[in-house]
């Protein structure tokens, strides 16, 4: 079902986003979270604060604590175009032009007020909990969290799978380091008792609404594809990769977004995109690299209005690859927990990820691969150009490389990038006419 | 006969190619972008028409006896009548503009000295206007804001102290004035101003009468339709075309670039805002690029930066750094930094000319990044957009070229501002004949 806001039968403004039913859900769920996280001076609930890639979200439940993620406030704020004043803050403070921007917007947001969305502040947290999953800023980024709020902070490693796969020893490895470090931790900082039972139950619920996201994820193999497994997939993934990872809430709006992707397949329709209903689809693209948050609507827009959509990306798999058959499994709680820590993307070594976007290239009949390059991102950045040669070598299809930043507003240079988006997509026309001419 | 055009709308200049059915360059036409790219687009389509329009005449007096072996110097002379007397219309109308501009509330109890200053100034612009003009004379720049601008400055200040007028009240009006003569779209009458050169050249070079008068006057009369216009560049959304009309300039490079030499593989174009690698198969069919977007380090303009700081003309930059004993070495690509670089390396003492040295070579190794970035050097290498005109900065590029890729064939043509056009124009070829 499509539902417009506000009015239903205006065709949408330019500011106002055509949105789905799924799309009302995660407003209102990502709301709520928020009132709960700024509401805890009244509901004592504890808090955790933690990253999307190793997000140990049912885990985290366990101990009745919320989750305040601060890579989500950044993308908020960037959305929001608050990013820009608070990474001029940080700097302001000290902190260097490279640093990575999130991690600029969060600290210009804290001495700023930490407001959250609501506009009400966010709550200190009782506990840093930091999976740390193949980005090394994170923890960089939890040290000076940690100087700020003078509260505990515990440490999963994960071992980066530097060889291109994870081993029983490193699972073993992960699994101990849950036991003796991190839940005692959590019990701590909560004052609960870790009861296993829950946490089958909460992963239990998480794979129901796995099963779901990789069914719409992998409609986009269909053409036309019904979404963008890049745009519109980014907040595809908000309630797995954040707070709501085994609730009730995740598994409905799955449910949900599975129904309207259906839908929209039985209908012929292609992805909704801000204006409405994309029509036509020259281009089938795989991206690699996270999007631009502060344009994000004019970003996508150079997308939809040129005819592209993008039908697999990598930043998607940021909180667990489950397309490649990961789930979360109450059988094994644990053990399952650390698959999960260990298969994110950032935690994919060079050829692992080259060997992904190569199968996805294929799987999802790809025009070209495309890198959006982020400046202030170096644990995805680097090597990104050699990625981009070694798949134009192996699918014999053309690639392109774009740079902006994630939510820092100087680094998006929108004439530069339409520049190059449009040649690219010309340069796919030219390509298929030379080969129907050959 | 059909014309294919294309538009190639820069930063800097705007440059238009008029293409024949048999896909003959017949004209090429180039303008200052201002900051109105309709008119950019117009006045120089209009160029290269005009251009075309020689082109046709050199073919129609190819044949007339009485000019055998001076085919070259009557059409030097037809053209340079016919832009002393477009110059003529352009200083008519700026002058009507800068009257109208001069009257007025804030004018008031001046008004008729700022117009009886302004009456002057012109005449004499006019008067002067014939020894611009004359054979063998040489001019700075053929754009008119160029030519206007700066003998307008020259002439009014001393005019303005003996009438005891303000010389910047006479720059505002001349300020606004040539905006509005700029931003006009040109006058289309073409046809009118030819006759005139011609009546002028005749009248000057005497004797060959009919038999010159005739062709000429045939050569006018072939009609250049419009076929179909491409526009590309920075601009390009802006030109009043629909969206099938519109290539990107990456695309009309490489074709550009495949038209000039059709052996080329690899294209690098350092223009005003931008530096683009590009890689082209044998069709001339882009395979790859890459180009500056987070900064514009390394481009034309920063050549234009450090012209202004050492009171320069850009075109005077080149021909001193040859003269360079060593090329100091500048760390920065970063257009402020590389000025400040700049005057710190004067207050040291160094040479201008081995500073100048210094920063070609900086701006072409910022270059030579990203042409490794897009898949480096493929024999023919050719090098394209405004820095390819400086001398200085062809020499690194050929010292580091060699260096790094060895034995390539490097292609300059002297036409090389015009690869995008001349893309633009085969595009267009291409879409009514395909």
């Amino acid at each position: 079902m499509t539902v417009k806001i506000p009015t239903p039968s205006a065709p949408p403004s330019p500011h106002e986003a055509v949105k789905e039913a799924s799309m009302l859900k995660q407003k209102e769920m990502i709301a709520r979270n928020y009132e709960l996280l700024t509401g805890t001076a009244e509901n004592g609930r504890k808090v955790v604060s933690t990253f999307v890639p190793g997000n140990l979200n049912e885990l985290v439940m366990c101990f009745d604590m919320l989750n305040n993620l601060p890579e989500i406030n950044a993308i908020q704020n960037g959305m929001k175009k608050l990013s820009g004043g608070y990474i001029e803050e940080a700097e302001k403070r000290g902190h260097s032009e490279d640093v990575c921007t999130y991690v600029k917007a969060d600290l210009g947001m804290m001495a700023k007020g930490n407001l959250a969305p609501n506009g009400k502040p966010l709550p200190r947290p009782d506990l840093l909990l930091l999976s740390y999953t193949g980005c090394f800023t994170f923890m960089k980024w939890f040290e000076l969290l940690r100087e700020q709020y003078k509260c505990p902070t515990v440490m999963l490693h994960v071992p980066y799978q530097g060889d291109g796969h994870a081993t029983q020893n490193m699972r073993d490895y992960i699994v101990k380091q849950l036991k003796d470090e991190v839940i005692p931790a959590l019990e701590r900082a909560s004052g609960v008792k870790f009861d296993i039972d829950r946490l089958r139950e909460y992963l239990r619920e998480s794979a129901r609404a796995e099963d779901d996201l990789v069914r719409v994820l992998e409609s986009a193999k269909r053409k036309p594809s019904p979404i963008d497994a890049y745009f519109g997939g980014v907040f595809y993934i908000g309630p797995i990769f954040t707070a709501f990872r085994g609730t009730p809430d995740a598994t409905e709006y799955y449910r949900l977004l599975r129904a309207e992707v259906d839908e929209r397949v039985r209908r012929g329709l292609g992805p909704v995109t801000p204006e409405g209903d994309m029509k036509s689809q020259r281009y089938r693209l795989v991206v690699e690299g996270p999007p631009n948050w502060t344009s994000f609507r004019e970003f996508w827009k150079m997308f939809y209005d040129e005819g592209a959509v993008v039908v697999a990306s990598s930043y998607t798999k940021v909180g667990g690859l489950y397309d490649r058959g990961f789930r979360h499994d109450p059988d094994h709680p644990l053990e399952s927990l650390a698959d999960y820590c260990l298969g994110v993307y950032t935690n994919h070594n060079l050829p692992q990820r080259v060997a992904l976007l190569e199968q996805y290239m294929r799987e999802y009949e790809a025009d070209g691969l495309l890198i959006n390059s982020i400046k202030s991102c170096n644990s995805f950045s680097a090597g990104q150009l050699m990625i981009m040669r070694e798949i134009e070598k192996r699918t014999g299809k053309p690639g392109a490389f774009i740079e902006t930043d994630l939510v820092d507003p100087r680094y998006f240079s929108a004439a530069n990038v339409k520049n190059r988006l449009e040649s690219y997509f010309q340069m796919i026309d030219q390509k298929r006419q030379t080969a129907t001419a050959a | 006969m059909n014309c294919y055009i294309g538009i190639d709308l820069g930063s800097t200049t705007t440059k238009s190619v008029v293409m024949d059915d048999g896909g003959q360059v017949l004209g090429r036409g180039i303008t200052n972008s201002r900051s109105n790219y309709d008119t950019a687009a117009a006045v120089s389509k209009q160029e290269a028409l005009i251009d075309a329009r020689f082109t046709l005449l050199r073919r129609g007096l190819e044949g007339a006896p009485s000019l055998k072996g001076k085919v070259d110097a009557f059409l030097g002379d037809l053209e340079r009548h016919f832009r002393h007397v477009q110059f003529l219309e352009q200083l008519d109308d700026l002058e009507q503009t800068a009257r109208r501009n001069g009257r007025g509330l804030r004018f008031a109890g001046q008004e008729q000295a700022l117009g009886e200053a302004l009456g002057e100034v012109f005449r004499r612009l006019r008067e002067e206007s014939e020894a611009l003009f004359a054979p063998g004379a040489r001019r700075r720049s053929d754009f008119f804001r160029d030519i206007a601008g700066s003998r307008f400055m020259a002439l009014a200040e001393p005019l303005c102290k003996e009438a005891g007028l303000s010389f910047d009240l006479m720059l505002n009006v001349y300020d606004k004035s040539i905006i509005e003569v700029e931003n006009r779209p040109p006058s289309g009458a073409m046809q009118g101003k030819f006759l005139r050169a011609l009546e002028l050249a005749l009248g000057a070079g005497g004797g060959a009468g009919d038999a010159v008068a005739h062709p000429v006057r045939a050569a006018l009369e072939i009609p250049l339709e419009e076929a179909y216009v491409v526009g590309t560049g920075y601009g390009r959304v802006r030109l009043p075309f629909p969206k099938e009309h519109i290539r990107s300039e990456i695309l009309c490079h490489g074709l550009g670039a495949h038209i000039m030499y059709d052996g080329t593989r690899t294209v690098l174009d350092i223009g005003g805002q931008d530096t683009k690698a590009i890689q082209v198969d044998k069709e001339g069919i882009v395979e790859n690029f890459q180009m500056n977007d987070r900064c514009a380090a390394g481009t034309g303009r920063y050549l234009g930066y450090v012209a202004d700081e050492m009171k320069m003309g850009l075109h005077e930059l080149g021909p001193l750094a040859m003269k360079a004993t060593k090329t100091l070495r500048i760390n920065s690509t970063c257009t402020v930094f590389a000025g400040a670089e700049l005057r710190d390396r004067l207050a040291l003492g160094d040479k201008r000319e081995d500073i100048l040295a210094g920063l070609h070579r900086a701006i072409i190794l910022r270059a030579m990044s990203i042409i490794s970035r897009s898949g480096g050097i493929r024999d023919q290498f050719t090098f394209t957009g405004g820095v390819a005109k400086n001398e200085a900065a062809v020499r690194e590029l050929r010292k580091l070229v060699k260096e790094n890729y060895g034995d390539v064939t490097i292609n300059i043509n002297p036409d090389s501002i015009y690869t995008g056009a001349l893309g633009g124009a085969a595009f267009a070829r291409r879409a009514v004949q395909a």
